[in-house]
């Protein structure tokens, strides 16, 4: 085993998501303790050009037309040799749609163990503690990487992107193996249907969760966002209700809101939401668990039972409004 | 269509969570357990493809205070064949270990699709999901909302960020990892639950003696120490409302 951290960059048509600088920036960081090198592992269709901007020493590429978009079957078939053949101290992974898929599988291939959810590395020369997030980031959890290797699946929050963004790193091309017989192909992209709204470009943005209760209460987010000029949206339980589309989920598989204000109304703050919310300006948060998350990111925050205080809102912005 | 469907108990996170006096677990006395909502939605997507295409639905889960309920709920839903697995799991079990006990039993039960969660909110090495379908040596799609069975294949909706969906077609046999099922998890009444209390049987099993290798021990549990917690806005309902239109103004939402 060496001391090299390997980051498998994610992209998804074409575009690199902002996981996959996160995850350079963190392995910068381990890989400073112990000098060993930051290694970007690529695979993809003629897709060389996606490691321009990736700030790693080296970038492993693997091309084949298998690997054009992400396949779970074919990344499992590729990334176990290369790690055998390699023996990097750790294996970083997005914890997301992409990365979880493929992360359990490794494990079980490649007998590692496996952190997931990791936000941060706390590094001490070769020690390395993974500090995680879960359940819906209201608990940390510290765990030490083992002296041999291990994988890791990363959420964003811990690291600036910009940080594993820079050239200049040194592309080797790796063959890649038989891939016939895959057992997963992508058949198709379903675009999402043109909306009503587009989230990411809204300025004022009124967001329910599950606090809400029923669907009837929406209303009541759409009275305060018709008198602020903003929009309704929300998070994956009111949206898998059916209350609210698909359109107007905030959150990992949903939009990436940039709203001037984000007023949210019962809405814990798990991870897998926050990541669609902090790039907003003013996050005020008003939730009845005063030990919710999304406190942890608002700028400000009101603790109280959210039906109690919608009515007295309403009127106070309409009288704001008249005056 | 033999379908198997995993469901599991996570903490419910409406409660407050507290951390053991070991520093390195939650603390389970006053926790409240209820369904993973991710299984929650495999049950009821596994209930609509049985009435859509036909089949036979197995949900198999671990013995935990509060399980039964779950299994009897799946039954009123319609589901076929509950079993559980006996076990000491009352100092919790991490997803490797799951894993390991879920593929000796479902070895046997030759399943064409295992449907589960695509995570648990306390999964701390990875989604017990993908790491049986390794095991067993199956395909493995996560993050699915939706699916069609076609001859021998799924077509899976995997979501992807921005509302994108990848149609992925996945050979069976084949475990997916449920995001959402294709209509909310449907609603039944408790006396159909007391109902398959009376009528429906669960099945007890021993598991496998358990294995967490491939799972790390955690060195310290603790709450978030935020960096910069939101500041608080205080007072009754009104003042609260006055202070939040003032804060509208400042950021121009007013």
């Amino acid at each position: 085993m060496n001391q090299d951290i390997f980051v498998v960059i994610e992209h998804l048509q074409g575009q690199l998501p902002e996981i996959s600088y996160t995850m350079l920036a963190a392995a910068r960081q381990m890989a400073g303790g112990s000098g060993g090198q930051v290694v970007g592992v690529l695979l993809g269709k003629d897709a060389q050009n996606l490691a321009e901007n990736l700030a790693a020493d080296k970038v492993l590429y693997v091309d084949h037309e298998a690997l054009a978009e992400f396949n779970p079957d074919a990344y499992l078939a590729v990334l176990p040799a290369l790690i055998e053949e390699k023996q990097p101290r750790a294996v970083l992974l997005g914890s997301t749609t992409i990365g979880s898929d493929i992360a359990g599988g490794l494990s079980i291939k490649s007998s590692l163990p496996l952190i997931s959810q990791c936000q941060q590395f706390i590094v001490d020369g070769s020690s390395i503690k993974a500090v995680s997030k879960i359940c819906g980031g209201k608990i940390m959890a510290e765990t030490d990487l083992p002296e041999t290797m291990a994988l890791v699946t990363m959420i964003p929050g811990g690291y600036a992107p910009e940080e594993g963004q820079a050239g200049g790193a040194t592309i080797e091309t790796v063959a890649a193996p038989s891939l016939d017989g895959m057992r997963v192909t992508l058949s198709s992209y379903i675009e999402p249907e043109a909306a009503d709204v587009d989230l990411e470009k809204e300025p004022i943005v009124i967001a329910v969760g599950r606090g809400i209760q029923t669907e009837d209460n929406i209303e009541l987010a759409q009275d305060l966002a018709d008198l602020l000029g903003g929009v309704v949206a929300g998070s994956r339980p009111v949206v898998d209700q059916g209350w609210l589309s698909t359109s107007r989920l905030v959150g990992k598989s949903g939009k990436r809101v940039k709203a001037k204000l984000y007023l949210t109304l019962g809405i814990s703050g798990a991870p897998e939401h926050v990541e669609g919310v902090t790039g907003s300006e003013t996050i005020i948060a008003i939730n009845s668990d005063p030990a919710a998350p999304i406190f942890d990111i608002a700028k400000y925050g009101v603790n109280v039972d959210l039906f109690d205080l919608i009515d007295p809102l309403i009127d106070a912005v309409s009288n704001a409004k008249g005056a | 269509m033999n379908i198997i469907v995993i469901a599991g108990l996570v903490p419910d996170l409406v409660e407050e969570l507290e951390i053991d006096n070991g520093g390195t677990a939650l603390d389970t006395t006053w926790l409240r357990m209820i369904i993973n909502e991710f299984d929650d939605h495999a049950i009821e997507q596994a209930i609509l493809l049985k009435e859509r295409d036909g089949g036979h639905v197995t949900v198999l889960a671990i013995d935990q205070e509060g399980i039964d309920e779950v299994l009897f709920t799946a039954a009123a839903k319609d589901a076929d064949r509950m079993i559980k697995l006996l076990g000491d799991f009352e100092q919790g079990v991490n997803s490797h270990a799951l894993a390991r006990v879920f593929a000796e039993v479902i070895k046997d039960l030759e399943p064409d699709l295992i449907l589960t969660g695509v995570q648990a909110h306390t999964n701390l090495d990875g989604a017990v999901g993908a790491l049986l379908a390794s095991m067993l040596d199956m395909p493995y799609v996560g993050y699915v909302a939706g699916l069609e069975t076609t001859d021998g294949k799924v077509i899976a909706k995997k979501e992807y960020p921005g509302g994108l969906i990848g149609a992925m077609e996945v050979t069976l046999p084949a475990v997916l990892g449920i995001q959402a099922s294709e209509q909310p998890p449907r609603y039944v009444a408790v006396s159909k639950v007391r109902q398959a209390m009376k009528t429906a049987t669960i099945e007890e099993q021993d598991a496998v003696a358990m294995d967490p290798g491939g799972g790390l021990d955690v060195s310290r549990m603790f709450l978030p120490e935020a960096a910069e917690r939101a500041e608080m806005i205080e007072g009754d309902e009104d003042e609260i409302a006055a202070k939040l239109v003032e804060l509208f103004k400042e950021v121009g939402a007013l």
